[in-house]
This record gives structure tokens, sequence and C-alpha cells, in this order.
């Protein structure tokens, strides 16, 4: 029965009509078991169709449009010299993915059964083998085997499903080799499989091996089933773990808990494990001993078995790091009984055993090769740059090559007899202390995605040349005519803000923030949307930015430059002179800035009197409203509080940082800041009043008060008073607070301030009652100013969009349980985009005091603490602690005082803000963890403080080391 | 655990098709000789009967009986066996008291009814087996039934659900689409003018895709057009031919 143009047929007294072009029908059959337990047959239908190509540029056969594979596939191999093309498994994919993706390997067909078990089974590997799949130069075809007729088959009696798509990959390769043998190619299959060897064709090992090109991709396989065999001794050393199901079942009766395991950064042989338990409550499970950790890596989901009380201990406050690089597979017996007996002085906290891995939480790991003293072993173990992971086994060829660079290897599998778990090399991200390097790995450590925008992302980027069509006029307002500026920091490219101001007839004045358009080039659901989404703000690194969306948007499209028609997104108010809002009005615009100034550049033209054009008028005017517009926020108790940032200046050819400054901030400055809250708490009132459930808005929780301990007893011993009642209170004492002959004093306070302080967060206004934002003083508020490099921003956009009826609407924008997932997503990325920007710039204070040797510096204590103190050298912005113990041997004298606080060393005592010299130092011994290292050189204390550098240059190492 | 993908990146569904093709479509006319029109149908696995009595006089409450213009009676059911969990199905609960509702104004749409006044029209359908899509396989088994009963209409009303995602509308839904989350309507057409009798859609979808669904829809009931006219002129000349 087929037919492609539609005929029809009589069979058995039925009236069958063809409109399709399949040519069979299948019934798939299977058994479910539904939510309640019972079981329910399924009966789908299968379509069987003959229109399903074979993707080749050298087939006659197929009828097909548009081919993937090439006809001359070369990939020069031992092992198959002629040309072919590959298909790899579902557990090839799964296990080798890091070596498919190598742009080596070509001409690959992707089965539909291998895609759909991998997307069952894991969804990284899915993604990046979808990824792979649209990427054009990797010429990679998918094909459809399910439902080509000839190759589908069915399941027959007793055999499992897995056997079943082996066998269906298997005669979709014999299919493709028969189909292709005319043209003279040839299919390779790749499998690790025993079974699918025997009847089939070529393992990945052998095949990877013998491609003669690229020895290092051997490297990259990850170990094979016999491989694991050969390394492992007989010895068992783990207890094994029990299977899913038995944990399960412990689970719900209650023997077992469930929870994430977290290793510590101290003591290897030391973990917690959070169980979450009813609401909020969670509770934490110690485990100590290797055997009882059994095997869990930092971040995996665990069951724990908690053991009989007699048995539980404190955490020991031991520092353990397991340094066996040369006992290899030896267990560390005697270590690890210390370290148990230690902690077991009084019953604690409750402590437990791994009993299973639920799942595990792998990813790729930056660190170092440690090489093994066996010159040919080409095994050696792998020292993760995150002291929480255990050491790696990898297996390598080129470890002498690899010394001294930082690499990147993914596990395997840690086998119950095997000290270590078992990895491959991954990839060499460069030379460890080189700055690429310790970018890319301080960019992988906080898990910022930074690798190129895939073809699928591009794709969904605006055809260029980009122009503005007569459709994007419709429902915009033409602000062409307004001179329009932005104020940004001097090598801005991603400009999102632009600002105008002007007098209108009635005498009021007319300001307007125009922001970028960036929701209308990144529509909602497409794949650059959702990178957007998952990448969640743009990082800025010392010299260095990880974009959010793609170049093209941020530098040129939506970038608000000068001269340039763009779309924007205005808040424009009417307001008299006193700043009074009298009208709001929001709009999507364009707009042609008039000039892009950087803050000097602006700061000098409201100065210089004489200049009386339009751009420095239009600036007067915002600059005057905005001086009114703060006071008027600072009334209302909002807190100017103080960080220290630094400016690196960075060589502009070696991108060394040469000197290092920290930022000034001038009025205007402020001035933008100033408009951007204006509009920022427009909007956000804007579209709570049009969205209660589902606006997208930023909240900063007041302190609980005894955060503020440390502030008030520091105000103290300098007879100050600081009220911490309301943030208005906060702010007029830290006003006042003042010591004479000490300038600095303010500047500090407030820095101690900002430690008090909460994590300003989004949320979703749906699922919580708390709106307030403390440090602003603002009722309500959100951020719509920067939607290059934040996607809050642009999730503010699309709601006020619809708000004002410019845009529309989608589900996912309307559903407050989506909005609340993707706020704890923008959240952490932006807590972790932090940590890299803070990372960055230790690094490169690092480099900086590298090529400065010992310098000399004043500071000031900023924390005493039990062994140490902390001191904040203002010229640098640079905080180091100067330790007063150290491990080898005695060190002075220290009496620690809580209510001070106050340190004494020997006769010294050291208070919060007191006036100190330092040395500072890199500190490189370990490659690994480089540091910057203080050393005490006044107020001088025998046998602790060190001399100053000048006098003696050889104080490099000082006394006081930890 | 990943849920089903409803369309690949191939442009492939669950069951094999491509977004706009139909499942396979089979009638039978006259499978009951008491009836005065009947019609069997499958739309893939979805299975159902429809018998037609009628136009005769009003049963039951003569006041029902409208002066201008026929009645239209029509009912419901499912059979117990009709899906994977064996489930007794009363008479008027909820559901198919909507479904029947929503047959009659289809069928008072496409039905000459001025041309019997005082007088009232059966329309039974029973869902055999259910796998996505009942109200229009039900609707297409009617008018293949009333039209075997010899009953004028303006012309076959066909009907579809077509459903939407990942901005491509499908055609023809199968249970596992229906139920995977797809926003679907259902809409039954008048082929030939263009007309549309009934549409059903309580799903959530934004207004601006609305216009490329309908569209969608009305190319697959169209589709469907042509399957039922084959089917009906089979059936003619197959009993032209057993009388001559």
């Amino acid at each position: 029965k087929r037919g492609t143009t539609g005929g029809w047929i009589k069979t058995s007294g039925f009236y069958v009509y063809d409109v399709f072009i399949f040519t069979m029908l299948k019934s798939k059959t299977f058994v479910k078991k539904t939510r309640a337990g019972g079981v329910m047959k399924i009966v789908r239908e299968h379509y069987l169709r003959d229109d399903i190509w074979c993707g080749s540029e050298a087939c006659r056969e197929c009828k097909q449009e548009s081919t993937v594979l090439q006809a001359e596939a070369c990939i020069e191999s031992n092992l198959c010299p002629y040309p072919h093309y590959v298909v790899p498994d579902t557990n090839v994919v799964l296990h080798q993915i890091d070596v498919l993706e190598d742009p080596v390997i070509r001409n690959v067909i992707i089965l539909q059964t291998v895609l759909q078990e991998v997307r069952h089974r894991s969804a990284p590997v899915y993604k990046r083998l979808k990824d792979m799949i649209q990427a054009k130069e990797k010429l990679v075809y998918t094909f459809t085997n399910e439902h080509h007729r000839e190759t589908y088959i069915e399941r027959e009696q007793g055999e499992s499903a897995n056997d079943r798509n082996d066998r269906a990959i298997r005669v979709a390769v014999k299919w493709y080799s028969q189909h292709l043998k005319a043209d003279g190619l040839k299919v390779v299959l790749l499998t690790d499989d025993q079974g699918n060897k025997e009847k089939a064709e070529e393992s990945i090992d052998e095949y990877v091996k013998n491609l003669t090109a690229n020895p290092e991709l051997v490297d990259r396989l990850a170990l094979s089933k016999d491989d694991k065999a050969e390394i492992i001794s007989s010895k068992v050393l783990f207890p094994e773990h029990l299977p899913l199901s038995k944990i399960q079942s412990g689970i719900k009766s209650g023997t077992f808990l469930q929870g994430t395991f977290k290793a510590s950064r101290d003591n290897y042989l030391e973990a917690t494990v959070f169980v979450q338990g009813e609401g909020e409550e969670s509770t934490e499970v110690l485990i100590q001993g290797l055997q009882n950790l059994n095997r869990a890596v930092h971040q995996d989901v665990v069951a724990v078995q908690l053991l009989p009380r007699n048995q539980w201990v404190l955490p020991s406050s031991v520092v353990l790091q397991d340094d066996g690089a040369a006992k290899d597979d030896d267990v560390d017996g005697d270590e690890e009984e210390k370290a148990v007996i230690s902690a077991a002085e009084a019953a604690g906290k409750p402590t437990g055993k791994i009993v299973g891995i639920i799942k595990r939480n792998w990813r790729p790991f930056c660190g170092m090769l440690n090489v093994s003293q066996i010159k040919e072993s080409t095994r050696h173990l792998f020292t993760p740059a995150d002291r929480r992971i255990p050491r790696i086994r990898i297996e390598t060829r080129q470890a002498s090559t690899l010394v001294g660079q930082r690499i990147m290897v993914a596990i395997d599998g840690w086998p119950k007899n095997s000290r270590y778990p078992n990895g491959h090399f991954v990839r060499s991200l460069g030379s460890a202390g080189e700055k690429g390097t310790e970018e890319a790995v301080l960019l992988l450590e906080h898990d910022v995605p930074h690798q190129a925008f895939s073809q699928n992302v591009l794709s969904f980027l605006p055809k260029m040349p980009w122009g503005i069509t007569p459709e994007d006029m419709i429902k915009r307002q033409d602000l062409r005519h307004l001179t329009v500026c932005s104020v940004d920091p001097p090598g801005c490219t991603d400009i999102d803000d632009a600002l105008h101001c002007r007098e209108l007839e009635n005498g009021n004045l007319e300001v307007g923030v125009h922001i970028a358009d960036v929701s209308h080039f990144i529509r909602p659901g497409n794949a650059l949307d959702k990178e957007a989404a998952n990448r969640g703000t743009t990082v800025y690194l010392c010299g260095k930015r990880i974009d959010m969306v793609p170049e093209l948007l941020s530098s040129n499209l939506c970038s608000l430059r000068s001269n340039v028609e763009r779309l924007a997104f205005s808040c424009i108010w009417e307001m008299n002179h006193n700043a009074e809002i009298l009208k709001t009005q929001f709009t999507k615009s364009v707009i042609n800035s008039k000039a892009s100034l950087t803050y000097a550049e602006a700061q000098m033209r409201i100065d210089d009197t004489n200049k009386k054009d339009d751009i420095t008028e239009s600036l007067r005017g915002l600059n005057k409203l905005a001086k009114i517009l703060k006071r008027k926020r600072i009334e209302n108790g909002a807190l100017t509080l103080s960080s220290l940032e630094v400016r690196f200046h960075i060589d502009s050819e070696t991108h060394d940082p040469i000197d290092l400054q920290t930022k000034e901030l001038m009025e205007t400055n402020s001035m933008v800041e100033e408009f951007m809250l204006l509009a920022n708490i427009s909007v956000a009132q804007k579209i709570y009043d049009e969205f209660p459930d589902c606006a997208l808005l930023r909240k900063h929780p007041a302190p609980p008060p005894s955060n503020y301990d440390i502030l008030l007893k520091a105000a103290k011993s300098k007879n100050v008073e600081i009220h911490t009642d309301s943030a208005k209170a906060l702010a007029d004492s830290l006003d006042v607070a003042k010591v004479d002959g000490f300038s600095y004093f303010n500047t500090l306070l407030r820095i101690l301030a900002t430690r008090c302080m909460m994590q300003a967060v989004y949320f979703c206004s749906g699922m919580d009652s708390d709106f307030h934002h403390y440090g602003l003083a603002s009722p309500i508020y959100t951020h719509f100013t920067s939607p290059i490099r934040r996607y809050a921003d642009i999730i503010v956009h699309r709601l006020l969009a619809v708000a004002i009826g410019a845009d529309i609407t989608y589900p996912d924008l309307m559903d407050k349980h989506k909005q609340s997932a993707l706020c704890n997503n923008l959240n952490y990325r932006h807590k972790m985009s932090q940590y890299a920007q803070r990372a960055s710039v230790a690094f490169h204070t690092q480099l900086f005091f590298k090529s400065r040797g010992i310098l000399n510096e004043e500071g000031f204590v900023l924390f005493v603490r039990k062994n140490a103190i902390i001191v904040l050298i203002p010229k640098f912005g640079l905080e180091g602690t100067v330790f007063f113990d150290s491990k080898d041997k005695a060190g002075p004298s220290l009496v620690f005082d809580e209510e001070g606080p106050t340190l004494k060393v020997e006769q010294t005592t050291f208070h919060i803000f007191d006036k100190v010299k330092v040395t500072i130092s890199l500190d490189d011994s370990n490659i690994q963890h480089q540091k910057i290292r203080m050393a005490l050189t006044e107020p001088v204390i025998p046998g602790v403080s060190v001399a100053a550098p000048d006098v003696e240059p050889q104080a490099k190492k000082p006394k006081v080391d930890r | 655990m990943a849920g089903l993908e409803l369309l690949s990146d191939q442009g492939y569904r669950l069951d094999g098709r491509k977004a706009t093709e139909l499942r396979k479509v089979q009638a039978r006319m006259g499978v009951f000789a008491q009836a005065d029109g009947s019609a069997y149908l499958e739309q893939g696995n979805t299975k159902a009967l429809a018998v037609v009595y009628g136009p005769h006089e009003i049963r039951g409450a003569r006041s029902r009986a409208l002066h201008d213009r026929a009645i239209i009676n029509c009912q419901y059911s499912m059979a117990t066996f009709s899906t994977a969990e064996r489930k007794r199905r009363p008479h008027g609960d909820r559901k198919s008291t909507e479904m029947s509702l929503h047959l009659k104004q289809t069928f008072e749409a496409a039905v000459l009814t001025q041309l019997y006044p005082r007088s009232q029209i059966d329309i039974y359908v029973k869902i055999l087996q259910s796998d996505g899509g009942n109200y229009s396989v039900c609707v297409n088994a009617a008018t293949l039934a009333v039209i075997d009963a010899g009953i004028p209409m303006r012309d076959y009303v066909c009907a579809c659900t077509v459903g939407f995602v990942d901005e491509t509308s499908l055609a023809d839904l199968c249970y596992a689409e229906e139920s995977g989350g797809v926003s679907s309507l259902a809409l039954s057409l008048l082929p030939r003018g263009g007309q549309i009798a009934l549409v059903q859609m309580d799903a959530r979808l934004h207004q601006d895709h609305l216009d490329t669904l309908i569209e969608a829809a009305m190319t697959a009931c169209k589709g469907v057009s042509k399957v039922l006219d084959q089917v009906v002129r089979q059936h003619l000349q197959e009993g032209s031919t057993l009388r001559e």
C-alpha cells in the first residue's frame, strides 16, 4: 500500500485513502507503570516511511534536497584507510563525547535510537550532542532510523530494551553500508560493547588510537571496562554501594537519609551531608574516614546511614591534606586512624556512613598533574584545584608536556578496589600562572559559562546589514530628534543606557532614560534566549568580559552608540524643578544618541561655563535634578556604603597590570546612577501594578541585628555610637561618625557596615510578600536599565512591554513557579560572577605584586581574629591576613579578648582601626594556590615583626608565616 | 527525566508523521441495517461508530418541537473498553454531556433542518477506542452516517484537532501529544464554503498564534474532507453496481 500522490485501495470492505507518504503502519505496544502502581498497556501508532534519506552527498538513490555528509569522507586512520562515515553507539556518545566533539572527527551519523537513548540518560551529554549536530563544520547527520521502513525493527520475545536498541543500531549500520556500497563508501560503527563488536565493527579505542594525525586524542578516551580491570588491585578498599532500589526503600522507611555531599576543604577524610528535612529545616550528618566516605565526591547526592549514637563524633580540627602521591595505591591506614581517634573524644554531631550514591554530580575538574615517579609510567595522579575534590588517576602519554600546565580531567568511575577515582584527560588550559590559563580556571571553577556561542544560538541573531524597518516603527515613538547622550566608564562598548533632559513649553522639565531594547532581538524561548537565561549575567574580569549575549548584539546592535539609530525602551518623566514627578510614560522608541561621553568628559562639560550647546545644557539639567533626587533619597534613609574598588592599568601589549588605583567617583557617576534608580523604581511599580503575581523584582532584606555586632564593637572602641534600628538611623549615625585626626575612619566604618549587609536578590512577586529594598530605602525595586548584561532586565523589559501593549506575552512569563526558578538561577549566576570577579582581581593583584617584589605599605586593622589580624591597605584596596602563630614552632603568646575585640601579642595590643605597617609579597610556593602574604613591620614586636624590606631585602621569608 | 519530545529537530513527530500529516483514515458506511444511517470510522487508533435515526416525529415531550425546523438530538458515549484503563462511564457525565452538546451544535450548522419542521433527528456516536481527537473522529463518523441516512446537508462537516508546539502547528493529535502539554484546538469546517461550524479550545494560547493555528486546522479539515468524499463516492458506486 504505497502512494505518494494519493490513491485509494479497497481492503476487506474498508476504504482506505492515503494522503500520506508512509507505507506501513506498525502498532507499538508496551506496558507502563502508573503512578498509583497499576500496570497500563499503552498502544501507540508507529508510522514507517520511505522518504527518509541517507544524507550523503555521494548517494544517487535518495531524493534529498540537501546533504550533510561529504562524498570524500577522509579521516586519516590506519584502521580504516578507506573513506567512511562514523556511527557511534549510545555508550560511546555517553562516555566519549569529549573525543567526538573534536573537530578532527567529522562525517558522523547519529541514529535516532542513539539520540533518544542519550536524551533519556544524560541531559548534559544530550545538550552537547545537539550542539554538535548543529555545528555545520562537524558534518553530523541525524538519521531517523526508527521511522525508516527498512531499518525499523520490532522487539523480539525475551529481548531487553537495550538489546533491541543495540540491534536497531546494527541494522541501521548494515542498511547504510548496503546503501552506500555502490558509492564506494563504508560505514564504521564505533562501539565498546563486546556483543556489538563481535557482530560488527570497531571499538572506539582502536579507532581513535589509529587516527594517525591525532595522537593526543587518545588521552581523552574515557577508560573502558577492560582497561579498568587492569589498573585496580585485587584488594577491596571500599564497601559496595547499595543498588538504587534498596536505597529507595531505605529512604522510604527512614533507615537511610538522602542529602548532598559536601567534602571538607581542610580535611580530606571528613565531609558533611546536608539532609533537607521537611519544610525549611535541614540537618547535617558528619562523615569521617575513608571507608565511611565510600567514594562519594563533593556535590554528589548520596544516601547516608546514621551510625549508632555512641559512635557520634565531633568534627576534627586537624587540617589534613592528601599528600599520598608516592604511596599511590596504599591505603593510608595510620593517617586515617589518627584522624578518627582525635575526633572521637566527645559524643557530638550525628555521624553516619555513605551506603550508596543516588546521583553523581561530576563535572570536568581543573587542576594539575602530579607526574608519577616511575618514568615510563603512563598513569599519573591529578590534583584538582578545588581541595574538596579527591585526586584522580588518569592515563596519559604526554605527561612530560602536561607538567606545569593547568588541565581538565573528567572522572569516569571509582571502582571499589581503587584508592582514587579513575578519569581521563579532557584538555589543557595552558601553563599554570599564565594569565589566560588562570582566567580559564577561575571561570570554570566558578561555573561561569564562557564557551563561544554555539551555531544554534548564533542562528537567531539578526541578519546583517541590519536597519530599522517600517514594521519596527509601528509601535515605537520616534525620538531621534532629541538630544540624547550616554555617560559611561571609559572603554565601555556595551552602552545600555542614554539620557536626555529638556525644558518643556510649560516650564517643566522632561527627562528621559533610554535603555537598549534587547528584548526586541532576543525572542522568548529560542536558543539565544535560553543561552542568555542560563548565563544570567555578563561577567567582567580585569581586562576581559564574558558576554551574556553574542557580541553583535552587546557591542553593536543593542549598544546605544552615538550617531547611529538604535531601538530603545524609554522611560520619560515630566518633572518640575524640584524633581517631583508629574507624569511618567513608558514607550518603545527609536533614538539617535548625539554623544557617548565618559564620566570625566561629562563632568568637564558641566564644569566648563563657556559651553552652551544642547548636550551640555541637557547634562546640566540632569545633574541639577540628580542632586535633588539624591538628597531626597538620603533623607528617606538610603545608605551610602563604601567598598574599595580597584582599577588596574593594564599594559596594552603584555596585558599585565602596571598600576592599580582605587576607583574615583565623580558627580556624573552619581548623576547617571540617580536616574537609573529612578527608572528602576518607576518600572518596578508599573510591572507590579500590572502583574501582581509574576513581576520580577529585586529586594534587599534588612540584616538581622546580630550582623551589626562587629560594627558596633568597632565603633565603640573609638567612642562612636552607631544606631542600627533602621536604615535611616544607620545612615545618619554613619554621617556624623568622625574621629579627629583620623580622616579615613568614616570610610573604614562604611566598609565594615557593607560587610554587615545581606545579599540583594531577585524574586518573583507572586512568591514573596516582603519587597523592601533596605539599602535604597525603596518599597519596591527591580532591574531595568542593563538588559545587555543582565538577564533579569530582559524579563523586566518583556513584562513592561506587555504592560504597555508593545509586545506579546508567552506562558512562561506569566508562570510564577518558572519565574521563581529563573530567579534562583539568576541569583546563583550573579553570586558566582561576583566571586569570579573578586578572584580575578585577586589574581591581578598577585601579578602586580609579583613584578613589584616586596613592598612596605601602611594599612589599618579591619578585623581581629584569634590568631591573626586582617589588614586593609587603602592604597591598593587590598586585604590580607597577618598570622601570629605558625604550624611548626611555638608562636608568641596570644591573648584574645572577644569583647574588644582585641588581640594581645606579647606586649602589643591590636584594636580594630589601628594603623600598622606591613610588607607585602607574593607567596608562590604552591603554584595552584598563590597568595599575597603580609608580614608586620610596625609596630615592632620582637620575634614577630620583620624589618622593612629596603633595610634587609632577604626578609622575604618572614618568621611569622602561617 | 525528560518528557517526550513531541517534534524532533528533523521534523518528525512521536509516531513518525510530519507536522502537517494526518493519521491514516479508514471508514465504512452502512454498517447496520436497522438504523437509518450508520458509519464506522478509524483515524489512527481512535475508532468511532455513528448511527443516525430520523428524521422522525418528536419522541417524548411534544413541546420540544420547533415549528420551522427539525431538532437534532446527539448522544455521545465512550465504550468501557475504549481506553487503556477499563472504566465504567455512566451516561450523562459532564464530559460526554459537553461533547454531545458540541456535536449538536456542529450538526445544527450543517444539516438543512428547515426541510423537516416539527421533527427530530437522532445522532448516536460511540467511541470504541480512544487515542486522541475524540471530538473530530465523532464528527467525521457522524457526517458519513448522516449522509448514509440520506439527510441533506450543506456540505460535509469535517473536523480535526491541531496543536501548537515549538512555533509549529501539528495536525491531528494523537493521545500522547494531547496529553504532552500541547495547547490543542478542535475545529469543524464546512470545507467548500470554508465556513467554520465549531471551534473549541480550552488551553492557553497567545492570540497572535490563533490565526496560524486555525489556518492549519482548516487545511487539515480539507484533507479529511477529501477522504470522506472518496469514501462516499465509493460507497455509492458499490451500491449502484450491486443494484445493476
